[in-house]
């Protein structure tokens, strides 16, 4: 019996659809994701089910019918009585879905009040219950905070307990745990679990990760350009993805066993809302097209009882074999250390009173040192706030560091001043986590990528001519100099910003989540290109990431950060395949796999403190599974296991 | 000779700030992504027709700025002796309007002064003749409407033949049919949607200014013939022709909002970039600078600067050979007063955008390649804020224009002896508690302002759109 049942629901936005003839059913209790990557109208999906369309949107056509009421019919009055009672929903972003200005416990007893009828203390009560149940420590308390109060995962654990107050059948999630770090994501996922186990609510999660997907779904529904192109239970999705759209997806994950090699990629981008599309929509980027996938669109077409799929291809489609590549550019590891870090911190005062005298100080970094080999890739892995971003500035110099040392090529950078910088500069370059704030808007391409060599007089002065090489090095025509970036998808401008990093020929490229704002499939674009450049112009490569996968497929070596240091660095076979750092071990299972195999799973509770008041002894020990008196005494020194694997920890064995 | 040509300061800069406008024309021509942005503009209907407008009021203003002095008749053989009063171009134009003064007020059209006074060689007190408004007809007023209504449709069956004229030129150079120039004015109707065919577009523009022209030319022929023989908008307190006086205003309102701009926004930009982008003791510098300025109520801040100058100007009598020259150092030390005060608010929101674009990552990407401070607030500070500069620009103009008329209602705005709309608004602030109200000097002063304002704003939008790479693919 199906709780929801939407039928071949259509958005129109103009002449856009971004959701063109959806159906889907989810029955009471079960779990349905829709995966898709950004743009595909999985937001517009949910909220055309909730009927909370922008006003420049509208339901076409189609039926979404929630425990036989049809929706679409209901007046607003019947429609606000069902959000939040029938059907309750969480966003993506914590931050901003909670009301800056009143407290928790005025908005979960706001819904309460709406939709339980309670009042005063009775809501109040049921407030902290539902803080407790969705594993908020100490709710009484809380209740009486603002979301500032509040760390990202508990706003969106409030979030959650907003959504339960009206004791909903139906809880849709729009990527409830994107802008979490994986050990609050792990935390979620558990509690949302949970949850839909104990009250039998069905879920509607919507996902681009398919990781969240191993861990959560019942069944899955992979969406492609506004139309459901697979509907599948989880277990033959994973073991026998059908439609060659599912099958490059997961081809396009990297992973360890892909290393060295190259990812397989989608061409190309998801295509517009507003394109008309006669046949299969995903023909354009299909390996496997034939000449009727552009006539007509495919029917729905039974693999089994349970799984369809839109595609002409009789069978399952065909898997995309690894390309195994010759191997990772491993270059000679005694080579004299390219970037050599020592001790470095970065502390920025906290200022109070009228005379902003420092009363204290975050410390961002607090004693980092590491070394970086030419032409090899050094991960420095951390959750957000760990101080991986800073570290990586001041290393740069881009942000002046309060002490330690950071030599490049032998040369000590942070005595120089700001002129005798310049020189250098061309050594090391930056690419940047969102490429959509890294290119200026006013200028053109040529311009962007000119700057550099202008600015350092790198090239000669014919600064222009290179512009176009270099652009095809990249993988973009030479003929796009004169565009403006809005012009280009996410993927291309990350190109564009590599480019720009290239074109002063650097020796040392620090690139801060490269990949992180991109969907899968251009992720692994932008990661064959990095590779490949790696492999020709023998870079070093200081890749700053939370994406413990990509770390697998492209790191030599791994630094992992906590609160500001290096808590535990090696290759990357001795860091990922044998963590001794409790911290490390508890990040990697905090992954979600695509495979499903659990690993044994040391939980993280709580959030990590802030740098501006750091625990005394070991930063990491009062979330620490193994910590006991000893942890708080002294800050752990290096323990060494072999040659390269150095553990701060006095536990580690 | 005779006249002497006058330069009063203002006209100068004035013509300086033309010539300045046309050599960045010449050389934007000559830059492909300047002119392909300036080409967008060309060929949005909207902006051209806002276009034709402003270029109107410009010429009004142009006109007015080129000054003479009358020679006097004199002796021959004894030296040339030239008029105290400096006349404009303009004014020798409407030297029919300048010179038919009533005794005071009298309605639009009217020929009767508005109010009863005692006749001479009579005790009744009756509505006078006006001296000039309807003298044509004489004693017999029987023919008052009709001789309007002639009038009108002389006005505005002349305006129309110049435009018929006009079009068939325009249809002459581009060898189009003439019906085809006056089929694609309805495109150029705005909300016409008639497709993206660069040619249609182009035409659309040249509609677009047609029907602005030809709005222009029937107000323009209406205003002449009626102007003939009445006060199309009336006469003011002193019999002064409104028409004339909104004519003249033009030049002082261009003035005040083109200079004080000049003077303010350089200020504002570079104050506000450097404050957000330096940050440090610059910023705090910048920020105590305006706090303290803006934290003095504007107007007695202005007043004060102002009556500092006007001691200067009435005690140095010296420095001004006409009248004309005292009132023109005035108009400028004011728009340099306004533009001093009024950078503020500008600036502040520039340094709150600054400061939102400097930990944007393009801007570390530059500081990443060692680019300057300076070449960083010129490339990618600077053009990302031109929005707002645009908007502040468009906003202050049209601010400015009613500044100067509080500031004349204070009574430290603009000399008396200059016309602005200030000056016409101030007066009419007590003919409205009249009853009758007289409300044609205020209603003269606020249309005009309304046209060059709104003709302001709608080139500005199109101006930021066309220049807004996000906004044109």
């Amino acid at each position: 019996m199906s709780i929801l049942a939407v039928k071949d629901l259509t958005i129109h936005i103009g002449a856009a659809r971004p959701v063109d003839g959806i159906s889907f059913d989810i029955a009471a209790g079960e779990c349905f994701t829709l995966l898709g990557e950004s743009g595909c109208g999985k937001s517009m999906t949910a909220l055309g089910i909730m009927r909370l369309l922008p006003a420049a949107a509208q339901v076409a056509s189609g039926s979404v019918s929630f425990e036989g009421t049809e929706l679409l019919a209901l007046p607003e009055s019947g429609m606000r009585d069902m959000r939040g009672g029938g059907i309750g929903m969480i966003f993506q972003e914590p931050a901003t879905s909670l009301n800056p200005v009143l407290t928790v416990g005025r908005q979960i007893v706001e819904a309460l009040e709406l939709h339980g009828g309670l009042q005063g203390a009775a809501a109040r009560a049921r407030a902290e219950d539902l803080l407790d149940q969705v594993g908020i420590p100490d709710p009484r308390r809380r209740l009486d905070e603002y979301p500032f109060q509040l760390s990202g995962g508990l706003r969106q654990r409030v979030m959650i307990a907003i959504a339960l107050a009206g004791a909903p059948r139906l809880l849709i999630a729009d990527e409830p745990t994107t802008a979490l770090d994986v050990t609050i994501q792990a935390q979620v996922l558990d509690l949302l679990d949970e949850l839909r186990r104990q009250q039998g609510m069905a879920l509607l999660l919507i996902t681009h990760d398919l990781g969240v997907v191993a861990r959560m779904a019942d069944r899955v529904g992979v969406m492609y350009a506004g139309q459901l192109v697979e509907e599948a239970p989880r277990r033959a999705f994973f073991s026998q993805p059908a439609h060659p759209y599912s099958v490059r997806l997961f081809a396009a994950l990297p992973d360890a066993e892909r290393r060295g090699g190259r990812l397989a990629t989608i061409p190309g981008s998801v295509p517009a809302a507003d394109v008309r599309h006669e046949g299969c929509r995903f023909a354009e980027r299909c390996c496997e097209v034939m000449p009727q996938c552009r006539q007509a669109p495919p029917p729905w077409r039974e693999v089994d009882a349970m799984q369809r799929v839109r595609c002409f291809l009789p069978g399952a489609a065909p898997g995309v074999a690894a390309e195994v590549g010759a191997g990772g550019a491993a270059f000679a590891a005694e080579a004299k250390p390219l970037l050599e870090v020592a001790d470095l911190k970065v502390h920025f005062p906290i200022r109070r009173g009228i005379l902003r005298r420092a009363v204290g100080a975050v410390r961002a970094v607090d004693g980092m040192s590491l070394q970086l080999k030419p032409g090899r890739t050094l991960a420095l892995v951390g959750e957000s706030g760990c101080g991986k971003t800073t570290a990586g500035k001041a290393m740069l110099q881009l942000l002046r560091p309060t002490a330690g040392s950071v030599r490049l090529d032998g040369v000590e950078l942070t005595t120089r001043s700001t002129s005798e910088l310049r020189p250098l500069r061309a050594k090391m370059q930056m690419v940047f986590q969102d490429p959509f704030a890294s290119l200026n808007p006013r200028l053109r391409i040529g311009d962007i990528i000119a700057e550099g060599m202008q600015a350092l007089s790198v090239g000669g002065g014919d600064a222009a001519a290179k512009v176009g090489p270099l652009l095809e090095q990249v993988g973009l025509r030479a003929d796009m100099v004169s565009r403006y970036p809005h012009e280009f998808s996410g993927g291309q401008r990350q190109r564009i910003a590599i480019a720009r990093a290239l074109a002063v020929k650097p020796q040392l490229l620090i690139c801060d989540e490269p990949t992180s704002a991109l969907d899968v499939s251009v992720q692994a674009q932008i990661l064959n290109l990095l590779s490949d450049l790696q492999r020709e112009l023998k870079l070093a490569y200081l890749f700053i990431t939370h994406n413990i996968a990509v770390v697998d497929y492209l790191a030599h070596d791994v630094a992992v950060m906590y609160l500001g240091r290096v808590v535990e660095r090696g290759s990357a076979d001795e860091v990922l395949r044998h963590p001794r750092h409790p911290y490390t071990q508890a990040l990697l299972a905090a992954v979600p796999r695509i495979d499903g195999v659990g690993r044994e799973v040391v939980k993280l509770a709580g959030d990590m403190p802030s740098p501006a008041n750091p625990p005394a002894g070991c930063h990491f020990h009062p979330r620490c599974p193994l910590a006991d008196a000893n942890c708080q005494r002294a800050y752990p020194a290096e323990t060494l296991f072999g040659a390269t694997h150095a553990v701060r920890c006095i536990k580690a064995v | 000779m005779s006249f002497q040509i006058v330069l009063l300061w203002s006209d100068a800069l004035l013509f300086v700030l033309i010539a300045a406008i046309v050599g960045l024309a010449l050389w934007a021509r000559r830059q492909d992504a300047l002119r392909a942005a300036w080409g967008r503009v060309l060929k949005d209907g909207v902006a051209m027709a806002a276009a034709t407008v402003l270029a109107v009021f410009v010429l009004i203003g142009l006109l007015d700025s080129l000054h003479y002095r009358a020679r006097l008749e004199a002796q021959p053989g004894a030296a040339a002796r030239y008029a105290v009063e400096v006349n404009s171009a303009l004014d020798a134009l409407l030297s029919d309007l300048r010179q038919r003064g009533e005794k005071t007020y009298s309605a639009p059209l009217a020929t009767h002064l508005f109010a009863k006074e005692a006749l001479e060689n009579s005790t009744q007190r009756e509505f006078p003749r006006l001296k000039h408004g309807g003298a044509h007809l004489g004693q017999d007023l029987s023919g008052h409407e009709f001789d309007i209504a002639l009038r009108l449709s002389r006005g505005l069956a002349a305006a129309l033949a110049v435009w018929l004229a006009l079009v068939a030129l325009v249809s002459r150079t581009r060898k189009q049919e003439f019906m085809a120039v006056l089929r694609v004015m309805r495109s150029g109707i705005p909300g016409d949607g008639a497709g993206n065919d660069p040619k249609v577009v182009q035409s659309k523009a040249t509609g677009a200014v047609l029907v602005a022209l030809l709005a222009i030319l029937l107000l323009f022929g209406v205003a002449l013939s009626l102007g003939g023989g009445y006060h199309v908008f009336g006469t003011d307190k002193v019999g002064q022709d409104v028409l004339y006086l909104s004519l003249k205003s033009i030049r002082t309102g261009l003035l005040i909002g083109t200079l004080t701009t000049l003077v303010m926004l350089p200020l504002a930009v570079l104050l506000g970039i450097l404050a957000g982008y330096v940050g440090g003791w610059v910023d705090d510098l910048i920020q105590y600078l305006y706090t303290t300025l803006s934290s003095i109520p504007g107007v007695l801040l202005i007043a004060a600067a102002v009556l500092m100058m006007q001691v200067i100007i009435d005690t140095h009598p010296q420095w001004f050979a006409t009248s004309a020259e005292r009132a023109d150092a005035r108009l400028l030390a004011l728009c340099l007063i306004l533009g001093m005060t009024s950078w503020t608010g500008v600036a502040r929101l520039l340094r709150g955008e600054t400061l939102k674009l400097r930990e944007l990552e393009f801007v570390q990407a530059a500081q990443a390649f060692g680019v300057g401070r300076f070449a960083i607030m010129r490339r990618h500070i600077l053009p990302n804020l031109m929005h707002i500069v645009l908007i502040a620009l468009v906003m202050d103009f049209s601010g400015l224009v009613l500044a100067e008329a509080v500031l004349s209602y204070v009574g430290v705005g603009v000399d008396p002896t200059t016309i602005s709309f200030g000056t016409m608004i101030n007066t009419a602030r007590m003919e409205l508690a009249r009853e009758p109200m007289v409300w044609w000097s205020l209603a003269a002063a606020f249309s005009f302002m309304f046209a060059l304002v709104l003709a302001a704003n709608l080139f500005a939008d199109a101006v930021r759109d066309a220049f807004d790479p996000r906004s044109s693919t």
